[in-house]
C-alpha cells in the first residue's frame, strides 16, 4: 500500500465528487480482505504493525470518501483549496438569518417535547442538504468551479451540523 | 535439549497441520469453550457432557479453588468466599457496580478495579476470571490432546477500553495467546451468518447475565460489518432475579436477609424466573436461617409487569444503535436473539413487537457466541478451506476523547468508527512558557469528563518555554483490532514525545501480572502449566548461562557478525525468561540452539584437538573403544 497516494488512488477510482459509492463499498472491502489484522494473526511482529498501518489507513480513507462533506472537502484540499472550517466563519447575512430561524424552530420543537415537528424539520432539512449536493456534484466534477463549491461546503458545514442537533433533540426525546 | 513441536503464532508451521484453536465466552452467567472440529464448530462438555461453565469461583483457605457447577451448588453455603457474576467487577470501581448492598462479598476498594476479600487472600476480578478461563483452558486441551495455539475471547460490544484490558490480562493470566477479542453480537452474527447464509442487515439482541447489547450489522459477500453498536453494560438476566427478589422481599414483608438467605433466595428467583419460560405459574419456597418460612406463588402476569420496565430499558439503546446506523425499523432483515435472558418469552415478545418480525431463535442462545467465537478463531489461526473465508469489520462501542479547559470533553475518535483506527488532534498551550501538558484520556458520549469514564493521565514534558498558543502539541490515538487504545503526545516544533498504552488507571501493569503468575504458583502447587513455566525458565536460564561462559573461554572461534548474533539471540532469550510466556521461552531456546550450533561445533572440534594433542594414535583408538 502506498500511504503517499491520495485516496482516491488507494481505492483506484477516478477523483470526482460523484462517487459510485457502492463500487467504493466493494472496494474498500477488498483492500481490508488484503491488509486487515486477522489475516495476520499469524505473523511477525512487524508485519502485525504494518497490517495495522494498513487497515487503519484503508478505514480512514474510506471514511473520508464515503461522506459526501467529507469527500468534498477532501477534494477542495487536493487541489488547493482550504475551506477554513475553524479560521473563517464569516457568512452571508442572510445565510445566517436562514440558520437562525431553523435553530428557533428546532429549541423550539425540543422544548415542546414535539417529536413529530422535530422529524419533520429532519427530514425537510435532509431533503434541503441533498439537493445542496447535487449542486455541489456540479460544481466540482462539471464546472469545476472551486471557488463556489467553498462557499457550498461551508454552508453544509452548518448544515450538517443543524442535523446533527436534530438528531440530538431526538434522541433526548427519546430517551 | 528437547524439541518442542510448538507453534508460536508468527512461526509458521506445517502447512496442512491444523491448529488447536478455541471460542471462549466468558459470560457473566456461565462461560463455555468451543472449537471447530471437521469444519463443524461445537461446543466442548466437561467429563460429565455438561457444555456451561457456571462463572462461579470458590476460593478455599489453602488457595486452591472450585470452579463451576461445584462452587455453584455450594455458593449459598459460602456466599463470601464463592464469587458469581465476575464479569460485572471486570475493569470496575465500586462506585460503577450495582446492587452491592445485596451482594455478600467483602469488597475492597483498589486503585481502578474492586477487589475482593476471601479466605484465599484479596483476589481481583482479573485473576478470578483467569481461574475459569484456566478451567476452560484445561478442558479444550484434554478434549483436543494438545496445547492452543490461541483463542478468540468474546466481549459484550459495549465493554469499554478498561474492561476488555481486564479481559485480556485474565486470559494472559490464565496462560492463554489471545488471538483476538471479539465483540459477543458480531460472534452470534458469525454463527448465525454461516450457517443461513445470510445478506442484509441484521439486529443483534444480547441480553446475557450480566450485561445487555445491541448491534447492527451489515452481512454482505462474506464481509461481517458492524454499522453501530449500544447497549447497557449494568443490565441483564440478573436483573429480572434481583426484581423478582425485591418483589418476594415486599410480598413475605422479611426481615433484612443474612447472606446465605439472600443467596438462597436469589436462587430461587432464578429458578422460579427460568421456570416461568415453560409455565404459567412458579412457585418460590425457601426456609431461612431466622426460621421464616418463603412461599409464594409467581405468576406470569405479574412476572411481566415486574420486567416490564427492564424490557423497554433494553429497547433505548436499541433505538440509539439504529440512529447511529442510519437505518429504520424496517430495514432490519432479521434478529437474533442472545443470552439465555432471551429465552423469557416476555422479551421475544418485546422484541418481536418492536423490529415487527419473530425473532430468529434456532440456535441455542447459550451457545451461539461461542461458537461464533470458535469459528472466528479457527479462521485466525488458519485452519480454513477455500470457501470458508470471511472478514469482520468491527466498531469501538464508545467515543474516545481529551479532557479540555473547563473539564470538558473533546472527542477524538466518535463511537462506532471501525477498527483499527487512528485519529490525530492538534492542540496548543495556554501559558506563556508553558513546558508540560497534562493529557487525561476519557471514553464516554458525555460532555463533562466528569460524567465519562478516565482511562489515563500522562504529561506531555519537556515542551520549550514559547509564547502561549505557540506549541503544537499533537494526540494521537490508535485503536488496534481488539479495541484497545494507545496514546501518543508530540511537540511537533520540537520532536518531544510521550506515549501510554492506556491500562494503567484500571488495567494491569506487567509487574502485577507477574505477581499474580507468582502467587498463583505458590497457591496452587499442582499447577501445571505454571509448573511447566517455570521449569522452561530454568531450563532457559541454564542454557543462557552456558552459553555465556562459552562466549568467555571461546571468543577466538567467532568472527564479530557471528558473536553479535548470538548476544542478540541471548538478550533475546533473556527477555523471554523475564517474561510469563512459556512458548516464547521456548522458541528462543530453539533461536538459540540453532545460532550456536556452528559455535559449539567448532568448540568441539577444539576440544577434540586439544584432546589429541601430544597423543598418538594408539591412544585415540583405545579412548574410541571404551
Amino acid at each position: 500500500m502506498d500511504f503517499k497516494a491520495d485516496h482516491f488512488a488507494l481505492f483506484s477510482m477516478n477523483r470526482a465528487f460523484r462517487l459510485d459509492l457502492s463500487d467504493l463499498d466493494s472496494r474498500y472491502r477488498d483492500i481490508q480482505a488484503q491488509v486487515h489484522p486477522d489475516r495476520f494473526v499469524n505473523a511477525g511482529e512487524a508485519a502485525r504493525r504494518l497490517s495495522m498501518q494498513q487497515a487503519t489507513h484503508a478505514n480512514e480513507a474510506y471514511l473520508t470518501l464515503k461522506k459526501p462533506l467529507k469527500r468534498a472537502t477532501y477534494l477542495l484540499q487536493l487541489s488547493g483549496h482550504d475551506i477554513q472550517a475553524e479560521s473563517n466563519t464569516a457568512m452571508p447575512a442572510e445565510f445566517l438569518i436562514e440558520q437562525m430561524e431553523w435553530r428557533e424552530a428546532v429549541m423550539e420543537a425540543r422544548q415542546g417535547g414535539d417529536h413529530h415537528e422535530l422529524e419533520h424539520l429532519h427530514n425537510r432539512l435532509r431533503a434541503d442538504i441533498n439537493s445542496r449536493y447535487e449542486e455541489l456534484g456540479e460544481l466540482l466534477d462539471a464546472s469545476g468551479d472551486f471557488v463556489s463549491a467553498t462557499d457550498r461546503v461551508r454552508r453544509l458545514l452548518f448544515l450538517e451540523k443543524l442535523l446533527h442537533e436534530i438528531d440530538d433533540a431526538l434522541a433526548s426525546l427519546e430517551e | 535439549m528437547a524439541l518442542f513441536q510448538i507453534a508460536e503464532p508468527g512461526e509458521a508451521p506445517a502447512p496442512h497441520e491444523h491448529k488447536l484453536a478455541v471460542g471462549i465466552d466468558l459470560g457473566t452467567t456461565n462461560s463455555l469453550v468451543a472449537t471447530v472440529r471437521s469444519g463443524i464448530a461445537i461446543c466442548l462438555s466437561d467429563d460429565q457432557g455438561r457444555p456451561l461453565l457456571p462463572s462461579v469461583v470458590r476460593y478455599h483457605a489453602d488457595g486452591s479453588t472450585d470452579v463451576g457447577y461445584g462452587a455453584q451448588t455450594r455458593q449459598a453455603v459460602d456466599p463470601k468466599n464463592t464469587i458469581v457474576s465476575v464479569k460485572r467487577f471486570m475493569g470496575r470501581g465500586l462506585k460503577d457496580i450495582s446492587h452491592v448492598e445485596s451482594m455478600p462479598y467483602e469488597f475492597i476498594e483498589a486503585p481502578g478495579m474492586v477487589k475482593v476479600k476471601t479466605l484465599a487472600g484479596i483476589k481481583s476480578p482479573v485473576e478470578v476470571s483467569a481461574e475459569i478461563l484456566k478451567n476452560l483452558r484445561d478442558r479444550a486441551e484434554a478434549a483436543l490432546g494438545g496445547e492452543l495455539v490461541g483463542a478468540v475471547i468474546t466481549v459484550p460490544a459495549y465493554f469499554d477500553d478498561a474492561q476488555r484490558q481486564a479481559t485480556k490480562d485474565a486470559a494472559r493470566l490464565a496462560g492463554l495467546n489471545v488471538l483476538r477479542l471479539l465483540n459477543e453480537p458480531t460472534a452470534a452474527a458469525i454463527a448465525y451468518g454461516l450457517d443461513n447464509s445470510a445478506e442484509g442487515v441484521y439486529a443483534v439482541y444480547d441480553l446475557g447475565g450480566g450485561t445487555f447489547d445491541i448491534s447492527i450489522l451489515k452481512l454482505t459477500k462474506g464481509v461481517f460489518e458492524v454499522m453501530s453498536t449500544g447497549g447497557d453494560s449494568a443490565l441483564g438476566g440478573d436483573d429480572f432475579d434481583h426484581r423478582i427478589f425485591c418483589w418476594v422481599i415486599e410480598q413475605g414483608k422479611l426481615q433484612p436477609l443474612s447472606a446465605q438467605d439472600a443467596r438462597l433466595l436469589m436462587m430461587r428467583c432464578r429458578e422460579a424466573k427460568e421456570f416461568l419460560t415453560n409455565n404459567p405459574e412458579a412457585p418460590i419456597s425457601a426456609n431461612l436461617s431466622t426460621g421464616e418460612i418463603v412461599d409464594l406463588k409467581l405468576d406470569v402476569a405479574t412476572f411481566a409487569s415486574i420486567a416490564q420496565t427492564l424490557i423497554s430499558k433494553t429497547l433505548q439503546p436499541v433505538k440509539k444503535a439504529l440512529r447511529d446506523a442510519g437505518l429504520r425499523v424496517e430495514e432490519i432483515k432479521g434478529v437474533v436473539m442472545v443470552g439465555g435472558a432471551t429465552r423469557m418469552p416476555q422479551v421475544q415478545k418485546a422484541v418481536g413487537d418492536f423490529f415487527r418480525q419473530e425473532p430468529l431463535t434456532n440456535l441455542d442462545p447459550d451457545k451461539v457466541v461461542a461458537l461464533g467465537a470458535a469459528t472466528q478463531a479457527n479462521l485466525l489461526v488458519g485452519n480454513k478451506t477455500g470457501k470458508d473465508d470471511w472478514l469482520l469489520l468491527d466498531v469501538i462501542p464508545l467515543s474516545l476523547g481529551l479532557e479540555m479547559m473547563g473539564g470538558l470533553t473533546e472527542k477524538v475518535i466518535p463511537r462506532n468508527s471501525t477498527i483499527p483506527t487512528a485519529r490525530a488532534q492538534e492542540f496548543t498551550t495556554f501559558k506563556d512558557g508553558q513546558t508540560a501538558m497534562a493529557i487525561h484520556v476519557v471514553q464516554g458520549e458525555r460532555e463533562l469528563v466528569s460524567d465519562c469514564r478516565s482511562l489515563a493521565r500522562f504529561d506531555l514534558r519537556g515542551i520549550p518555554p514559547m509564547v502561549a498558543g505557540a506549541a503544537r502539541i499533537r494526540v494521537t490515538f490508535q485503536v488496534d483490532a481488539d479495541g484497545l487504545l494507545s496514546v501518543s503526545a508530540r511537540e511537533q516544533t520540537t520532536g518531544i514525545e510521550s506515549s501510554v498504552v492506556v491500562k494503567p488507571s484500571y488495567g494491569l501493569s506487567d509487574d502485577e501480572i507477574a505477581g499474580m503468575l507468582k502467587d498463583s504458583m505458590t497457591h496452587a502447587k499442582d499447577d501445571a502449566i505454571n509448573r511447566a513455566l517455570k521449569e522452561a525458565q530454568v531450563e532457559a536460564q541454564r542454557m543462557l548461562e552456558a552459553t555465556e561462559s562459552a562466549l568467555k573461554e571461546d571468543p577466538h572461534l567467532l568472527n564479530e557478525a557471528e558473536a553479535a548474533k548470538i548476544v542478540a539471540t541471548i538478550e533475546k532469550l533473556r527477555l523471554a525468561i523475564a517474561g510469563d510466556n512459556r512458548r516464547v521461552i521456548n522458541l528462543a531456546m530453539d533461536d538459540l540452539g540453532f545460532e550456536t550450533q556452528e559455535f559449539a561445533h567448532r568448540r568441539m572440534n577444539q576440544s577434540v584437538n586439544r584432546a589429541l594433542a601430544g597423543r598418538n594414535v594408539a591412544d585415540i583408538k583405545i579412548g574410541e573403544e571404551a
